[in-house]
Formats: C-alpha cells, sequence, structure tokens
C-alpha cells in the first residue's frame, strides 16, 4: 500500500531524513517511533505530498504520490480547537468530504448519510451535535479521524494522536484505529513518541533516530543491538511488565554482568 | 539642527526611544503590537474628554490609556487578545468622537497629540517625562524574569506561582506608562512604531534577550536622531521617517533570517520545542505552500 | 406617515422622511452585512488587527488620492489591497508574528499618510480634509456612492462564498488543508482581498472607527452565541444591521434630548454593540453552566491559532 524507498530529505541545511526505506501492507497497522526532532512529522509530509524529497520515492498504492492523493487521509497534529470555532462535530466530518472544494456545500441527504455512517464507524454519534471547541481530547480525536475516513483511503496518516491524550482515551483511540485497520482494510501509520500503548496491535514499526531508520515488526526493531545501531550508540531495550523502555545506555562500555540481557516480547 | 531650541527636542526623543526599545523587546515577545498601537491611539480620546471637562491633558491620557489597559486585559480573559484590543480601541475612539462633538473649539492641541510636538517641549515638560520614562524601567526591570517566563511559556509561569493574566495587566499598564509620556512628545502614530520597529529589527539578530533589548534599544535611537536629523532638513513629517526606517530595519532584519537559515532561532518561539512543521516552513523553493 | 404619532417616543419626527437618514440607514446595512460576514473569518483566523489596521491603511491611500485630485474611494482600495498583498506576501502564519508584520505595513502606511497629509496641507491648506479622511460621517456622503460601495461588497462577500468551504478548512488546520490539496496560499490571499474591500467600503462611508466596530463587534457577539458558521454569519450580519440602525436612530434622537448637535453616530452604534456583546457573554456563560451540570466532560486543552 506504501512504499518507501531511501528517501532523504534536507531542510536548512540539515539532514532530517536519511535514506528511509519501508513499505506497509493494507490492513497493516505501522507505528512511527521517534523522539521529538527525530523527524516523524517530516516522514509523514513527505508521504503526504507536501515536502519534496531530495532524494528517493514514495508509491501509494502502486501510483507516485500527487500533492493531493485522496487514497491518503491524514490526521494532523495540532488543530484549532478553541472555543470559538463555530463547527459542530459532524461539520468537521463534512469538512472532510469535501472541504478542499471551492464554494459551500448544499445540504444533501446523501451527504448527511455517509456523515452519520462515519460518525457511527468511530463512535462519535452522541456528541455529534456539539462543538468541535466543547470536546474533550479523545472525542476530539474521533471526530478527526472521522474526518479522515469519510472519503475512504486506503491509507491513514496520524501525527501523534495520542499525545495530549489520557491513558484510557488514548487505549481507545487505538483500539478503534486496530478495529478499523483489520475490518476495512486500511493502512495505518501512526506517529508517536512513546510506542506502549500501540504495543498490542502494532504489525509493523518504524524506528525513527537522527533522520534515520529501523523498520520491521516489534521483535527486529526494538532490540538492544537493532536501535544501538540506529542511534550509533549504545541504547538498552528494558521490558519492565509488558512495557518497553528504551534507556540511553551510559557510553559504549556498559557490560557489566548484572545488565538483563533483552528478551524478546 | 543643534540649537538651543532643538536640544529639547533631541532629549526628549532620545529618553522616548529608550524606553521604547525597553518595552518594544517585550511588546515584540508577546505579540502585543495591536495592544501597542491600540493605547496610543485610544488615549488621544482621554485627552479630548480632558479637554471637555477642563482638566490636563496629560492627566486625560493618562487615564486613558490607564483604562484602556484595564480594559484590555479585562476582555481579554474570556475573548481571545486580538478580539478584546479590538473592542477596547473601538470603544476609546467611539468615546473620543463623543467628546469632540460636544465642543465646537477647535483644539489644535489635542491633534497635536496624533501627530506629536516634538519641538514644543519645553524644559519644564521635560522633568514629568523624565520621570515616568524612569518608572516604566524600573517597571521592566523588577517584572523582567516573570515577564519573560510568562511571555515565553504561560505554562511554565502559572506552574511557578506566577499568574499570567496578572502579567499580562502589569505589561498594559506600563506600555499605558510609555503612551502617557511618549504621546505629548512624539504622537500616538510614532510611539506605536517606535515600540514594534526596533524591536522586530532585533530580534532577528540574535538569541539571547538582554542583547536583543540592547539592540532594541540602539535601533530605537537611532530611527529617532535619524528621523529628526532628516526632518529637519527637508521638513517633512519625522512619523514618515520613522514609519519608513522602521519598515526597512524590519525587513532587513527578516532577510537576514531567511538567509541565515534556522541557525538563530526567534526570540518569542525559544521555549517551544521546534515544530518539526516549522522546519519545513524555512524550507526553499519546493515547499511551495508553505514556506514562511 | 407611518403612524409617526403612535411610535413618537422613539421615533423622533423626521426620522423615517429625512433623505440623509435614508442614506445612512441603506449604507449601514450593508456595511454592516458585509463587515459581519467576512467579519466572522476575521474573528476565527484571530486577524482582527489586519481588520482594524486596514482601516487606517487605506487612509493613507486616501490622502494619496486626495493629493493628486483623485477619488479618495479608489485610492482606500488600492491602497488596501497592496497592503493586503504584502501581508500575504511576508507570509507569517504564527499570530505574534503576523501581527508584528501587520503592525509594521500599518506604521509605514501611517508614515506615508502623514506625509501625503503634510503635502496636501502645504498645497491646498484645507484642514477639514484631514478630519474627513480620518473620521468618514455617515450623514454626509457624497451621492451615487451606494452603487460603488454595493459594488465592493457584493464583491468582497463572493469572494468569502467561493472560498467558504477551504477557508474553512485552514482556518481549522493549515497543515490539513495543505494535504487536501487546498491551495491554502491562494485561499488566505483571497479572504485577505475580501477583507481588504469589506473595510475599504466601510471606513469609508461610515468611517475607520465604525469599520473596525461592524467588523469584530458582531462576529464575537455571533460566536458566543453560534455553534455553526453558517449561523454565526446569519446572526454576525443580523447583529451589525441592528446596531447600526438603532445606533442610528439614537444618534438622530439625540439631537433633541442631547443638546447641540446630538452624540456621533459612531458613539450610538459602539454602544449598542456593547451592551450587546455583555448580553451575549451572559448568555454564553448561562449555556456553559448549564452544559457543564449535564455531561461533567472537561473540554480540552485549547492551541493557539495558526492560520495560513
Amino acid at each position: 500500500m506504501l512504499r518507501v524507498t531511501d528517501v532523504s530529505v534536507s531542510l536548512g541545511g540539515r539532514r532530517v531524513l536519511d535514506r528511509v526505506s519501508f513499505s506497509i501492507r493494507p490492513g497493516e497497522f505501522c507505528g512511527l517511533i521517534g523522539s521529538n526532532g527525530a523527524g516523524k512529522t517530516t516522514l509523514l509530509r513527505v508521504i503526504l505530498g507536501l515536502i519534496a524529497p531530495s532524494g528517493g520515492r514514495i508509491e501509494v498504492a502502486g501510483g507516485t504520490r500527487s500533492r493531493r492523493n485522496p487514497q491518503i487521509g491524514y490526521v494532523p497534529q495540532k488543530i484549532a480547537l478553541d472555543s470559538d470555532m463555530p463547527l459542530r462535530a459532524r461539520d468537521l466530518v463534512g469538512l472532510g468530504l469535501d472541504g478542499n472544494r471551492f464554494g459551500f456545500s448544499l445540504p444533501s441527504a446523501t451527504r448527511r448519510i455517509a456523515v452519520d455512517e462515519i460518525l457511527e464507524a468511530v463512535g462519535a454519534t452522541e456528541f455529534a451535535e456539539a462543538r468541535i471547541g466543547n470536546l474533550s481530547g479523545g472525542e476530539q480525536q474521533r471526530v478527526m479521524i472521522a474526518q479522515a475516513l469519510i472519503s475512504r483511503p486506503k491509507l491513514l496518516l496520524l501525527d501523534e494522536p495520542l499525545a495530549n491524550l489520557d491513558i484510557r482515551s488514548a487505549a481507545e483511540v487505538v483500539e478503534l484505529l486496530a478495529r478499523i485497520a483489520a475490518e476495512q482494510g486500511i493502512a495505518i501509520l501512526l506517529s508517536a513518541h512513546d510506542m506502549n500503548p500501540l504495543l498490542p496491535v502494532m504489525d509493523r514499526v518504524v524506528y525513527l533516530a537522527d533522520g534515520r531508520a529501523a523498520s520491521g515488526t516489534t521483535e527486529q526493531v526494538v532490540r538492544t543491538d537493532t536501535l544501538s545501531r540506529l542511534y550509533g550508540h549504545h541504547v538498552e531495550v528494558i521490558h519492565v511488565q509488558g512495557r518497553v523502555l528504551v534507556v540511553s545506555g551510559a557510553e559504549h562500555q556498559a557490560h557489566h554482568g548484572h545488565d538483563p540481557s533483552p528478551r524478546e516480547p | 539642527m543643534f540649537a538651543s531650541f532643538m536640544m529639547n527636542a533631541w532629549e526628549a526623543a532620545t529618553i522616548v526611544a529608550i524606553v521604547a526599545g525597553v518595552v518594544g523587546f517585550f511588546t515584540v515577545l508577546r505579540g502585543a503590537a495591536f495592544a501597542a498601537h491600540a493605547l496610543p491611539n485610544g488615549a488621544f480620546a482621554g485627552a479630548a474628554g480632558a479637554f471637555l471637562i477642563g482638566a490636563n491633558t496629560i492627566v486625560g491620557l493618562g487615564v486613558f490609556s490607564l483604562a484602556g489597559a484595564g480594559m484590555i486585559a479585562g476582555l481579554g480573559r474570556r475573548a481571545r487578545s486580538d478580539v478584546a484590543t479590538a473592542l477596547t480601541i473601538v470603544l476609546m475612539l467611539a468615546l473620543g468622537d463623543l467628546f469632540l462633538s460636544r465642543t465646537s473649539e477647535y483644539a489644535p492641541e489635542i491633534f497635536a497629540l496624533l501627530f506629536g510636538e516634538i519641538l514644543g517641549v519645553s524644559t519644564s515638560k521635560l522633568w514629568p517625562t523624565i520621570a515616568i520614562a524612569a518608572v516604566c524601567i524600573v517597571a521592566v526591570a523588577v517584572l523582567y524574569r516573570p515577564l519573560m517566563l510568562s511571555s515565553v511559556s504561560p505554562d511554565v509561569a502559572e506552574a511557578r506561582g506566577i499568574n499570567p493574566r496578572v502579567m499580562d495587566l502589569a505589561f498594559l499598564v506600563v506600555v499605558a506608562l510609555v503612551t502617557t509620556m511618549a504621546v505629548p512628545v512624539v504622537g500616538s502614530l510614532l510611539i506605536f512604531s517606535l515600540l514594534i520597529g526596533p524591536a522586530g529589527a532585533a530580534r532577528s539578530f540574535t538569541n539571547r534577550p538582554p542583547v536583543a533589548m540592547g539592540l532594541s534599544v540602539v535601533f530605537a535611537l537611532v530611527t529617532v536622531w535619524v528621523a529628526i536629523a532628516v526632518s529637519y532638513e527637508t521638513n517633512l513629517p519625522i512619523g514618515f521617517f520613522v514609519g519608513a526606517i522602521s519598515a526597512f530595519a524590519y525587513t532587513v532584519g527578516r532577510t537576514w533570517t531567511a538567509w541565515s537559515g534556522r541557525r538563530s532561532r526567534r526570540g518569542g518561539d525559544r521555549a517551544t520545542l521546534a515544530d518539526p512543521a516549522d522546519l519545513a516552513d524555512q524550507g526553499t523553493a519546493h515547499a511551495g505552500a508553505e514556506s514562511g | 406617515m407611518l403612524g409617526a404619532a403612535s411610535w413618537s417616543p422613539l421615533f423622533e419626527p423626521g426620522f423615517f422622511s429625512s433623505e440623509p437618514v435614508h442614506v445612512a440607514l441603506a449604507v449601514g446595512a450593508i456595511a454592516a452585512i458585509v463587515s459581519g460576514i467576512v467579519g466572522v473569518f476575521t474573528v476565527i483566523r484571530g486577524q482582527s488587527f489586519a481588520g482594524h489596521a486596514l482601516s487606517d491603511i487605506g487612509t493613507a491611500g486616501g490622502s494619496a488620492a486626495f493629493l493628486v485630485g483623485a477619488s479618495t474611494l479608489y485610492g482606500f482600495v488600492a491602497f488596501n489591497v497592496v497592503a493586503a498583498a504584502v501581508m500575504e506576501l511576508i507570509g507569517i502564519r504564527k499570530p505574534r508574528g503576523r501581527d508584528l508584520a501587520t503592525g509594521i505595513v500599518l506604521g509605514a502606511s501611517l508614515g506615508l499618510a502623514a506625509l501625503f497629509l503634510y503635502e496636501g496641507t502645504i498645497s491646498s491648506s484645507t484642514t477639514g480634509a484631514t478630519v474627513n479622511v480620518l473620521f468618514g460621517s455617515i450623514f454626509t456622503l457624497p451621492p451615487g456612492i451606494t452603487t460603488v460601495i454595493a459594488v465592493l461588497g457584493a464583491a468582497s462577500v463572493a469572494l468569502i462564498a467561493v472560498l467558504y468551504r477551504p477557508l474553512l478548512l485552514s482556518s481549522v488546520s493549515y497543515e490539513l488543508a495543505a494535504a487536501r490539496g487546498v491551495p491554502v496560499r491562494l485561499v488566505g490571499a483571497g479572504y485577505l482581498l475580501a477583507l481588504a474591500l469589506a473595510v475599504s467600503m466601510s471606513a469609508v462611508t461610515i468611517g475607520a472607527i465604525l469599520s473596525t466596530a461592524l467588523l469584530i463587534g458582531p462576529a464575537a457577539i455571533a460566536l458566543r452565541l453560534a455553534i455553526r458558521t453558517g449561523v454565526a454569519i446569519f446572526l454576525a450580519a443580523a447583529v451589525g444591521v441592528f446596531a447600526c440602525w438603532a445606533g442610528t436612530l439614537i444618534a438622530y434622537d439625540s439631537t433633541v434630548w442631547a443638546g447641540g448637535n446630538g452624540w456621533p453616530v459612531s458613539f450610538c452604534i459602539v454602544a449598542v454593540i456593547f451592551v450587546l456583546y455583555f448580553a451575549s457573554g451572559v448568555v454564553a456563560r448561562l449555556r456553559a453552566d448549564r452544559r457543564r451540570t449535564t455531561t461533567g466532560e472537561q473540554p480540552a486543552v485549547t492551541t493557539p491559532v495558526e492560520v495560513g
């Protein structure tokens, strides 16, 4: 569904992405993990066609991406949601359908039905009439996902959707996305700086550090040797009570006898 | 141009420039350009009102600019700040209209407040100007740290016990004081340019706040001195030169920033993590739609 | 005539028959409608400063036109359009930087205005013109102006209508709009053009003060009360027209009980707007209290507006 080959991006003299390669199949849930500034948003924007890479190729559904690819749904990181914005949840979802076309939408039954359906699919029906500024973080995220899904994309990109959510809302959003991926065969690429909420559902992971990427299944990527190679210095992957912790080890020589060896999940 | 009658003008302008440079640094940092325009313009109404009741116009200036500061802060608690400022300036100007309509006497001294009477500054008027200027600078010195913190990150400030809304009001009061001292000297149109132009340019050349403030003062002084000198020679209004020099300095600053890439981060965004989207914004030709 | 006798406590005699009043009501209504529509987007996008600045910037254009003997209105419009283009070209998205850029353009324009006015006064020494250019007056409009401003207003509204969806989308999220293929800079520029036209037509006819008042006030009121964009726009226009008419009426009546030449129209209209603003605040607060007690959910943290 999505194939990224050797993509490099330089911005302002800095190499933000360095020969990143990975691919995602339909229905797969892929986590794009990396700390702030690692290049996650840049990579998403390259896939969206908003930034031209200095090298490499992006193919979505077999074709190279164009500026506006209807196959891709996008949930950006920040949107203007203060209480002034006069939009109901269903209006925002409606914008997802035709917000890029000029003029204004005339009310139509088909439109309303499509909006209702998608609101139902994400579980947002009960607050469809509320102003988006009055919704909680988790509710807003559902509406944004609905907005991205209504045009029936094959690939869904989400930029740090879990960042400001409490644990319960984050889990609900992840579960919702996993269900959508499975039921509708949509490929999902979701960026986050903490992979733990995604561990139960991630099929593959793309781990970004300093613009370089390691991709594969969680078992393949989230290990001490792989990540240390990626970072260029020793990092320790620690599994504690089902959660993963990536710790930047003290400079290279840390192999004392008491260090727990990385264990596969 | 250095005849004795001009000396007062030079001194007054210098004092105004110094204060404008100092306060302007925070004005630009807090994105309060609108307030810096609204308060001097609205205070004009206070002078008209004072004239109406036969009071001292400067006092009218002061009362109205302080009231305006309070109103912007007050309305700003429930509305966004630019709406609050817009409503405030509209009300003040409307009141000014009302006051002016009550008297059929043409009051040149009120209209002089619009454009400034820098040549009319007598020595006796210089002392109150200096006094208020000193108060402003002391206030900024005292408030420096909490003001910096709340301007750059209101959430952190709140966690450290600083109330951002109080800081808001305090800052606006300082601008009101600057207004009161500067409007009789350089006029309301000019103090606005002096508050945002020099500081706006200064922030392009350095990351460090004290340096930015110093540069801001330097630019303000240069602006005012050049403007007076050229105005004296050409007989054209000072306001034109101040506006033009400010725009020029700002443009140079922006060009410098764009040309030297992201090496020097803008002062106002410093405490926020670099938004990768901004990195993309600074990218060049191919990022067609979002270069900024 | 119109049952004037029964209305007389409210409407002073001659109100409905006065020609200047007719023009004032018509022009005011047009300005209010256009300003209300454009104003809603202005407030949403946090560009109130630009909206206000354009009324002062246009003054420089008006003075320039006055200097060369051309129509002040066209000078006003031309300057505003150029200024809007400059603002868009500077193209800063963060609100603080954007307001700074607006301020610089405003400062430079005011400087130019000072220059033109100076040249104007030394060449023809009519200081009355200064006041006229700075503060328009709704009761002293030249004949035939209604057509021109109607055209300007219609152009502005038409532009908003065409840009409606992409403008709304990019106001919610610049990135999302860009990702969906919206030409965001073009749309932003189009909106600024609509703003320039709207402010030009209102500032020249009803004055700079009222131009900003009718742009921001009714929109702010409407956004407190309405949930949907369409409703907000309609409400803003309606509130604007009401404020205009009520203010005009009060101003007219005030010639009787206030003595002298009465209260200025601008003050009366602004006063009405403020009363309505505070009333809307009360209503909004009551609504919020009622909602909070029924749901108990806390709204999400608000994010700063960053628009293109």
